[in-house]
């Protein structure tokens, strides 16, 4: 990868980040980030159920809050977006609109956007891809998109992302010309970023549903491309 | 809605600057040039609103395209890519 | 030096891992419960991020995802007065008494 730039002691002071080590009860490094044993409540874990538990105990939230919650988090999954592609890619008023005031078409789509955050959709072309990555945290259009995936939010990927996207999206199976203008776009936390990968060649004629099948999760984020229609079944 | 301090195609320079409290400026574009894409509109301040205040007044946020080779000078991916940024007008010189 | 939490360009060649961990229920319930904080207005995202950012570098490295939620969450509710540390402690080792664990 680039070797980034000298500045303020951070390549020269033989520090090294630890990169994505992730360390099971016992303290071992595992290989999954995030990867835990049902039957062992971790301390952060206790400590999170504790704290539920003592809320809803001093009347600070409902019983019922966190569950609502979840039921909501669980109506925000990747095909929102997809539907909102497919359609886009049909429709040129749709598209323009959803380009020029996305969160209005996007509330207007019968989803719900995250508490304070715009939406932004960003168009690839055959000149332009986008890619986005949240470098500080993990923002993401949980909305359009369910909650980030693990590699979204691993160092590697905010790492990465920002010094070597062409490298990185090869490992999603994109392979760029270089006269594509690679974008990556660093999410801020109030404005949310939705690609809107482009329609594959060989669907002319294909309904909305039947698009959306081609569009993942990752070419909404612009790592790779949507599926090939051959990829699909009839 | 205050006077904006930036116009699209402005040249900018991000402040090379790492205050204690919570901010959103990626340490990589600090003391980097880039060019003022669009005013995108104006935001809670995060940097006070991450602290118990009420990010009162809204502030000013613009959209901030670098060249990647301005980033990372060893860039070799290609020559024309670039990465997109979202910064307060605080962060922003005129470059 | 940035800030552990400040991963842009850090120097890694460690390939994307695109293995998606099964999620726990607590994980789920950490999540939902910052959502139900940020509606009653108790803690805004900028809030937990501070809190994230505020964490110790080794165990910023060393945690997953949603156990760093679960020390800004903490964090956040303790500097308000909400919780004191020393209840969650007591309801956090309860917990693990009735869970069986072994640590």
């Amino acid at each position: 990868m680039s070797e980034g730039k000298d500045r303020g002691g951070f390549y020269d002071t033989g520090w090294q980040p630890a990169g994505d080590v992730h360390r099971d009860e016992d303290g071992r490094p595992h290989d999954h980030p995030g990867l835990q044993e049902d039957v062992v409540l971790g301390v952060r874990a206790s400590r999170a159920l504790a704290m539920h538990e003592l809320l809803v105990e001093k009347g600070v939230i409902g019983g019922h809050d966190v569950d609502d919650a979840i039921e909501l988090w669980s109506e925000r999954v990747p095909s929102n977006g997809a539907t909102l592609v497919a359609k886009a890619w049909v429709d040129p008023e749709f598209k323009a609109r959803l380009l020029e005031h996305p969160k209005e078409t996007v509330v207007e789509s019968g989803f719900v956007p995250e508490h304070n955050a715009d939406i932004i959709v960003l168009e690839n072309t055959s000149t332009v891809q986008h890619m986005v990555v949240c470098t500080l945290c993990s923002c993401y259009p949980t909305a359009l998109l369910g909650p980030p995936p693990d590699w979204y939010k691993s160092f590697s990927y905010r790492s990465r992302a920002v010094t070597e996207p062409r490298a990185v999206m090869s490992e999603f199976g994109l392979e760029l010309e270089e006269d594509v203008e690679v974008r990556v776009v660093d999410s801020n936390s109030e404005l949310r970023f939705l690609v809107l990968p482009r329609r594959p060649a060989g669907t002319e004629g294909w309904s909305e549903e039947r698009l959306a099948t081609l569009v993942t999760r990752d070419s909404m984020i612009g790592v790779s491309a949507p599926l090939s229609p051959d990829s699909v079944q009839n | 809605m205050p006077e904006l301090l930036f116009s699209p195609g402005d040249r900018v320079l991000v402040r090379d600057e790492t205050p204690p409290h919570h901010h959103r400026t990626p340490w990589y574009v600090k003391a980097r040039r880039g060019v003022v894409l669009e005013f995108i509109g104006m935001y809670l301040d995060s940097e006070t609103r991450a602290h118990g205040g009420s990010g009162l007044p809204e502030l000013p946020m613009y959209r901030v395209e670098f060249d990647q080779t301005e980033l990372w000078p060893e860039y070799a991916e290609s020559p024309g890519d670039k990465l997109w940024v979202d910064l307060y007008e605080h962060w922003l010189q005129r470059a | 030096m940035p800030a552990v939490h400040d991963r842009g360009g850090w120097p890694t060649d460690e390939p994307i891992d695109r293995q998606e961990h099964e999620w726990a229920d607590w994980e789920r319930q950490t999540q939902s419960l910052r959502t139900v904080l940020d509606q009653k207005g108790m803690m805004n995202v900028d809030e937990l991020r501070r809190g994230i950012e505020s964490i110790d570098p080794g165990e910023y490295e060393s945690t997953t995802y949603f156990e760093r939620w679960s020390a800004s969450i903490e964090m956040n509710l303790v500097e308000k007065g909400v919780l004191t540390t020393e209840e969650i402690d007591e309801r956090a080792a309860a917990l693990r008494d009735r869970w069986g664990n072994p640590g």
